[in-house]
């Protein structure tokens, strides 16, 4: 019955481990924030570390992805640099994006990772786009497009869903359900009772949901998919639950606000993805919590080593302001 | 004397008393009822107006406004909200080939009285895809109207004249001018569309503003004003229709043109004023016309590339002194606001 068995204990401790590298850079963010020099919005996805860092393990490193406003989780466990990733919050010139693009632009094309987008639904069909590159070169990856519950609100969700549907192509369509956009929950945007991923089985998609807060459920499930999407040459839908702790926007917390109560961030505290895995690991699988302990040591010493290297990098000279507007044209012609 | 409210303060009144005087007007949007109402403007509504009238929607800017169009052609006067002009790019379709022209490739049959309020962002790192001011994309479209308010005051009374007016209106609100505050009469009143207001003037130059650009024209005439160089400072407050007669005769006195603009400067409004006073006015101008506008690039994040794209009171003395071909070193201090320059104010403490 143990639906772990089938995980051999690298990819275990493999999860732990992106899983840790994810929650302690998010809270690390969050801690530093209120010093004032990570000037652009920040949207932390804490409390949805789990899909990031399973999703990112299941992924192969030249799969690609592209992502939303709520990335650093998807960037890290695509395998993206931490350190640039963080200059580029820093607004540095060693920024993955220059500094050009802050916390809502991030990319790092050596995992793979495209890029990700700040506008809702903006990403969905330049996934699609991929994936039907990939489908003209023949090149057997997988397109991974993370959205939320807000963007399968946008027009541009359907156009893309149905064109990769029509053509199947290999797209990975990753829904974190965290039922809010904003401060406005789902049962203002969307009719009660409908869920997601059945819905989409209408467009003509394969889609199945599953506990977000459980990394071993998402690993499986994304697993699944994509052997599905490898094996079919069509795309593929998956819902995940799960929950955002902090404010939509910044690094605070905001149930005060009175949008959604305490008492349900505390019921989906209790259901930590990072202490349910720590828990199972010990308890299901005997690891030594201080092995445990040992790897989060190591993972907030790369971590603080990154934010040095963040805060010690230059910022950009002026004259960047006028560079990369567009690409040099040369060699287009074949 | 009139009591002192924000301008966010002016926009939430505003809608306050379109809504009690006819219960046509409805507001919606993303987060219209949210806790914060959209930086101040919306707060309140749902509770004084209900559920029906005031309310939330879905992530769907093109479909919403779709929808806020065909009840506009039915006699709703919608008011949407996007919290950022970027969102609304979604929506140009509905925007462009129905809201601006119903009226006409219907030959009059049916009009869409919507007022779209786009906010404008600026600073803490918004970047490339959430400080965009395309007022010139809107402005290039026959059929729609376009006003971008500068204080408390024109935000109350150009926000009810549009909502009562009779055709698509987009109503441009800096985030920047969200917190500052000026006398507001308390009364319901309209200021009406397509009027520009002389702030100061001056027989030496003619400067052009709109928006939040008007405040560094008015700390810069101020700062030129006691160098001896007097300006004629215009806001425009409506960029469409377009008060040409203010302007007109301002440079014909003057024969010195600057005109501001809060986006780049490429195919900007700026150079659409700068285009017509040469067009009409060649020879009466004593120094070549300029225009004052961002780069042409996208915005960057990082506050060390922001810090030279937004122009303000300095760019605009500087440009004038060249204009009257005088060379006086002013004073730098004079330019400095107290705060980083990529926030309004100590007020702001991002990140959004
Ligand atoms: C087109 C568009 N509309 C509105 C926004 C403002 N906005 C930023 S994030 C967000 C929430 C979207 O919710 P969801 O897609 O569920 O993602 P989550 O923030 O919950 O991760 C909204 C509405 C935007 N960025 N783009």
């Amino acid at each position: 019955m143990n639906k772990d068995a089938v995980l051999d204990s690298s990819v275990l401790m493999q999860l732990y481990h992106r899983q840790m590298l994810v929650r302690l850079t998010e809270e690390e963010i969050a801690k530093r924030y209120p010093e004032g020099k990570m000037r652009c919005p920040v949207h932390l996805c804490t409390g949805q570390d789990a899909v990031s860092a399973a999703v990112g393990c299941a992924l192969k490193p030249d799969d690609l992805c592209v992502s939303t406003h709520r990335s650093h989780g998807h960037y890290i466990g695509k395998g993206g640099d931490i350190k640039r990733m963080l200059a580029e919050i820093y607004g540095k010139a060693g920024g993955c994006s220059s500094g050009k693009g802050g916390s809502m632009h991030l990319v790092d094309r050596s995992v793979g990772y495209i890029g990700s987008t700040a506008i809702v639904g903006n990403t969905i069909p330049v996934g699609v786009g991929l994936g039907l590159s990939i489908k003209l070169k023949g090149s057997h990856q997988v397109s991974c497009v993370f959205f939320g519950d807000g963007a399968v609100e946008e027009g541009a969700f359907f156009e893309a869903a149905n064109f990769a549907v029509l053509r199947g192509l290999p797209v990975l369509f990753l829904c974190e359900n965290n039922f809010f956009s904003v401060y406005s929950p789902l049962r203002v945007r969307q009719p009660e009772g409908r869920k997601i991923h059945e819905m989409v089985r209408g467009l003509g998609l394969k889609a199945e949901d599953g506990d977000g807060n459980d990394i071993v459920e998402v690993y499986t499930k994304t697993k699944n998919a994509i052997d599905y999407i490898r094996s079919n040459s069509a795309p593929y839908f998956l819902e995940f639950y799960t929950y955002r702790w902090r404010e939509h926007c910044g690094p605070f917390f905001d149930n005060n606000l009175g949008y959604r109560s305490e008492q349900e961030y505390l019921e989906w505290k209790e259901r930590d993805p990072v202490e349910l895995y720590r828990r199972r690991l010990v308890e299901q699988h005997q690891v030594d919590p201080k092995k445990l302990e040992q790897i989060d040591s190591s993972i907030m010493r790369e971590i603080e080593a990154a934010f040095e290297f963040a805060d010690a990098s230059p910022f950009p000279e002026e004259g960047e302001l006028y560079t990369q507007v567009f690409a040099d044209s040369q060699g287009g012609v074949k | 004397m009139n009591r002192k409210i924000t301008f966010a303060q002016a926009v939430n009144e505003a809608i306050g008393q379109a809504m009690q005087r006819d219960r046509s007007v409805i507001c919606f949007g993303l987060g219209a009822d949210d806790p914060k109402g959209v930086f101040g403007t919306t707060l309140g509504l749902q509770k004084q107006f209900g559920p029906e009238r005031v309310f939330d929607t879905p992530t769907s800017e093109n479909g919403m406004t779709g929808i806020g169009v065909g009840a506009a052609l039915n006699g709703i006067r919608p008011v949407m909200t996007h919290q950022r002009l970027d969102f609304f790019l979604l929506a140009m379709d509905q925007l462009v080939n129905n809201a601006a022209k119903w009226h006409y490739m219907f030959g009059g049959n049916g009009n869409v009285p919507i007022t779209i309020r786009l906010i404008l962002g600026r600073g803490w790192g918004q970047g490339p895809t959430h400080s965009q001011n395309l007022q010139s994309w809107f402005a290039h479209i026959p059929g729609l109207k376009v006003v971008a308010p500068a204080s408390a005051a024109d935000a109350k009374g150009l926000l009810l004249a549009s909502i009562f007016d009779n055709n698509p209106v987009v109503f441009l609100e800096q985030r920047w001018l969200h917190n500052m505050e000026g006398e507001v009469p308390e009364q319901f009143y309209t200021t009406p569309l397509g009027e520009a207001q002389l702030l100061q003037s001056g027989a030496d130059i003619t400067i052009v503003s709109h928006s939040f650009m008007s405040v560094e024209a008015v700390r810069a005439a101020n700062i030129l004003k006691s160098h001896g160089i007097h300006c004629d400072v215009i806001d425009l407050r409506t960029l469409a229709p377009l008060d040409w007669n203010t302007i007109s005769t301002s440079v014909q006195k003057t024969g010195r043109l600057m005109a501001l603009d809060t986006s780049h400067s490429f195919c900007s409004y700026a150079a659409e004023i700068v285009a017509r006073a040469s067009e009409q006015h060649y020879t009466k101008f004593k120094a070549a016309p300029r225009r004052i506008a961002l780069p042409d690039v996208p915005a960057p994040t990082s506050m060390a590339l922001t810090k030279n794209f937004y122009p303000s009171a300095r760019e605009i003395c500087e440009a004038a002194l060249q204009m009257v071909g005088k060379s006086v070193k002013i004073d730098a201090k004079l330019f400095e606001t107290g705060s980083p320059h990529d926030v309004p104010g100590p007020w702001f403490k991002g990140p959004f």
